[in-house]
């Protein structure tokens, strides 16, 4: 007898009744969901106050049912209602929930038994399994669970657990990386096109790439025709999450074939054998049902007072400003966010989540903000997540700001919008930055005092805003192509247009801009805290002023290939500086940095400089800084010297350089008004007491021990 | 769907013709694994199969699986590109030799089990 065999006779792989034709038996309540088992599916549902669940049995793509299976009372455990099915061809059905309940006059429950709803469990959703294919408005299910075996031979992949100090994230977009033809590749605008870049990537010498949403979103959701060009305008970023356990379909070239979970899972193991770690964008703030307007896809139909915050009038709150507030802190929902993540932790071997609007995590069930909020807890300790990289964007659309107090339990990081601002206004010329931008290259040691610079991911660009090379282009947001009359997008973006609003022939300008969008990367690059790029900010990407492109699947947000050749130059600038950074263990410490010497250098670990040197300038008029970093941190033990002076006047100043130490000798690693080298090839200086800063430029310079 | 076998030397070739979809597949399914040990090396003629699902793609998976369990080898023929596309994104592709005629899969086949081919995933994309 086979091992298969013995298995398929457990005693209780036979049905024990029988309801509409089929075999079926009292289920588990455990796990949630679809789950096959011996002979036949399990299906676990639960609802708080539901008084009839039928499970939806539909052949694949058919717009009516073959049957529906009402599940007996007797089945009911607690308020889960679980029945195994026996004999369904588990490749040919999508499945789906019928519930029934009261609907009482407060809207707290918003049963609906004419809709069959999804279930918020299913690993493989079809209905969108196309991207861009309009939807058959008359189909009543929408996306359509289906059943997978999650059987991918991952051929002993791990998750990385890259330290913190080597990370080096790129955001990036799934669809938009490699949609555009010149991206030149096999599937454009998926999983599969993505894997043909990752050479790409390893060239760039990012570490990391973190993923705007790929859990299953419906691309039309709130489409619209835009009024000027008659284009629909679909839901390209995927804010707007159906299924949070499944792939977005329509990223995968596979998604015909609901293959997009093995497609996924072939990215994965692609990146992690190419040293790229993968960090999910997660989107658990609110879901793609909208307000009470909005459509009943599955948790509305199922428990609505559960799953969603309400008002004392049943309307919902609206903290993430897209309709509704998922009820995290509830014991039930805090249970499915952690299955979730333990699902995509464990299954597509993911290494961390950055949490959308995640202070809306820390609400309690009426928006009060918590001092220990259950899920946060939760999924700090929780022993899958334990090696997996949490990531708070520590705000909502509520008012609530925690950066740097984000309850985070030694776990968390934190998008640091500080970081973002400090900088912009730094590069742009104003006054009275320079303490402050002191505190953000140290890893900002006022927001992360007790936790370090890990918690700190420093960037100046992300997916929401502009490019870098728009930060430096325009002075105001040019939101036209979105159809809100340029209401939508953020007011306060601290850019600078370097003198003409929008592209220009002006050689001058243009030299600027492209200095400009040097000085950042070197300055991210350099400064204490995880640096995160956004995706073609490193060959100069414009989305002609458009700082809110959630909705633009063409050109305008898709990363143009041609420009890594027209901007070649910036191109290795920032693979030169992202070496720069994997080279010099001084810059990536993960300590704050004080003026005293631990490594006994004869230099403090930072310290600050000015046109002179040890006399650095906070003066509100001033605008150069210099910072030196030394430690003990080189794997031998030898001495790491890295001397970084940035300068955001419009003139040149001639700078006198610290002494590092005897018989050493500062070379020139980068310096935006010319370029960069690559970490290993720096020169000594002509000068080997001072060298001249250009108008607003940054230079690094690394010190080695003369020779000969 | 039908199913011929015959025998090049000591490699099987099996040619599969027809509509291989949800239908079909568990038949071919059970039939390949009932000749599959048969052979230590054998050949997968796709080149007749008209139409092809997602349960066909599974199974090619499963045929896979069961021929690495067992140390035998196996090479796919007449895969079309669409095909060769989906098996490639989902990096199924990897695992086995893909050659473009019966007499390239026995060809390599015949290779690989001499021992010419040290790697054990080299694929020669069709």
């Amino acid at each position: 007898m086979t091992m298969s065999s013995r298995v398929r006779d457990r005693i209780d792989s036979f049905p024990t009744h029988q309801i509409e034709g089929y075999g079926v038996r009292a289920g588990r309540v455990a796990p949630m969901g679809a789950t096959l088992v011996p002979n036949g599916v399990n299906f676990a549902v639960f609802s708080s106050s539901a008084t009839a669940v039928s499970v939806v049995l539909y052949e694949i793509g058919e717009t009516e049912p073959f049957v529906e299976l009402l599940i007996p009372e007797d089945f009911r455990i607690g308020r889960v209602w679980a029945m195994t099915v026996f004999g369904l061809n588990y490749e040919q059905i999508e499945y789906g929930f019928r519930v029934d309940g009261p609907n009482d006059d407060r809207h707290r429950d918003r049963f609906d038994r004419t809709v069959v709803l999804s279930d918020p469990y299913a690993k493989v959703l079809a209905g969108r399994e196309t991207w861009g294919q309009t939807p058959d408005p008359h189909r009543g299910y929408q996306h359509r669970a289906r059943l997978t075996f999650d059987d991918f031979d991952w051929e002993g992949d791990r998750p990385l657990r890259l330290p913190a100090d080597e990370l080096v994230v790129y955001e990036t977009h799934v669809r938009g990386f490699t949609r555009h033809p010149s991206a030149g590749v096999r599937n454009p605008g998926t999983y599969a096109g993505l894997i043909e870049k990752i050479p790409y990537l390893r060239k760039l010498g990012v570490t990391c790439v973190e993923l705007l949403p790929i859990f299953e979103f419906d691309e039309f959701g709130n489409s619209r025709i835009d009024e000027v060009t008659g284009d629909r305008l679909l839901n390209y970023w995927g804010y707007n999450t159906v299924g949070f356990f499944a792939p977005k379909a329509g990223y995968a070239a596979t998604g015909r074939f609901g293959m997009q979970g093995d497609e996924f899972k072939h990215l994965v193991r692609s990146l992690h054998s190419a040293g790229i770690e993968v960090l999910l964008d997660v989107v658990f703030n609110h879901t793609a049902e909208g307000n009470e307007l909005g459509p009943t896809i599955s948790f509305r139909g199922l428990d609505n007072s559960t799953y969603y915050m309400l008002t004392p009038e049943g309307y919902y709150y609206n903290f993430s400003g897209t309709g509704n507030t998922v009820n995290s802190n509830h014991p039930v929902v805090r249970d499915f966010v952690v299955s979730c993540l333990r699902y995509w932790a464990s299954e597509y071997h993911i290494d961390g989540f950055r949490f959308d609007l995640a202070a809306i995590m820390d609400r309690d069930e009426h928006g009060v903000p918590l001092d220990n909020p259950p899920l946060i807890q939760a999924l700090s300790s929780d022993p899958v997540l334990r090696d997996c990289k949490l990531v708070a964007e520590a705000w909502d659309a509520g008012g609530l700001y925690e950066v740097g107090s984000f309850p985070n339990y030694h776990r968390w990081a934190e998008w640091n919008g500080r970081y973002r601002d400090t900088l912009r206004r730094f590069l742009k010329g104003d006054d009275a930055v320079l303490g402050d931008l002191a505190t953000r290259l140290s890893g900002s040691p006022d927001l992360y005092w007790s936790r370090g610079a890990s918690a700190s991911v420093n960037f100046l660009t992300c997916h929401d805003g502009f490019t870098l090379m728009d930060l430096f282009s325009y002075d105001d947001k040019h939101n036209e192509a979105n159809g809100e009359h340029d209401n939508d997008g953020a007011n306060d973006n601290n850019s600078w247009n370097c003198g003409v609003e929008g592209a220009t022939d002006d050689p001058e300008i243009n030299a600027l801009r492209l200095r400009q969008v040097k000085n950042a990367v070197l300055l991210l690059l350099t400064s204490r805290g995880i640096p995160m790029l956004l995706s073609g900010d490193e060959v100069g990407r414009t989305q002609h002023g458009n700082n809110n492109v959630y909705c633009q699947d063409n050109e305008l947000a898709w990363f143009d290939w041609s420009l890594t050749e027209t901007n070649a130059d910036l191109l290795e600038f920032v693979s030169n500086v992202i070496s720069l950074r994997a080279e010099h263990p001084v810059l990536r410490a993960l300590n704050h940095p004080n003026g005293i010497d631990p490594s006994d250098c004869g230099h403090p670990e930072v310290s600050w400089h000015g046109v002179r040197p040890w006399e650095p300038d906070w003066s509100p008029g001033s605008r150069l800084l210099g910072v030196m970093w030394c430690g003990h941190h080189l794997p031998d033990g030898a001495p790491d010297y890295v001397y970084v002076v940035a300068n955001a006047h419009w003139e040149a100043h001639d700078v006198i350089l610290p002494v590092p130490d005897d018989g050493w000798v500062w070379c020139l690693a980068a310096d935006t008004s010319g370029g960069a080298v690559p970490a290993g090839d720096e020169g000594p200086l002509t000068d080997p007491f001072g060298y001249t800063v250009g108008p607003r430029s940054v230079v690094a310079l690394v010190a080695r021990p003369v020779t000969g | 769907m039908k199913i011929v076998k015959r025998q090049v030397g000591d490699v099987g070739v099996i040619s599969l013709s027809g509509a291989l979809d949800s239908d079909s597949a568990p038949e071919i399914q059970y039939r390949l694994s009932q000749l599959q040990p048969e052979y230590e090396c054998l050949v997968i003629d796709f080149a007749k199969v008209t139409c092809v699902s997602s349960a066909s793609l599974r199974m090619l998976v499963l045929i896979y699986r069961q021929a690495r369990a067992a140390g035998h080898t196996v090479a796919v023929v007449g895969l079309t590109p669409e095909v060769s596309n989906v098996l490639d994104a989902t990096g199924f592709l990897d695992f086995f030799i893909v050659a473009e005629t019966v007499n390239d899969g026995v060809a390599m086949v015949r290779q690989r089990i001499e021992g010419r081919l040290a790697d054990d995933h080299v694929v020669a994309s069709a």
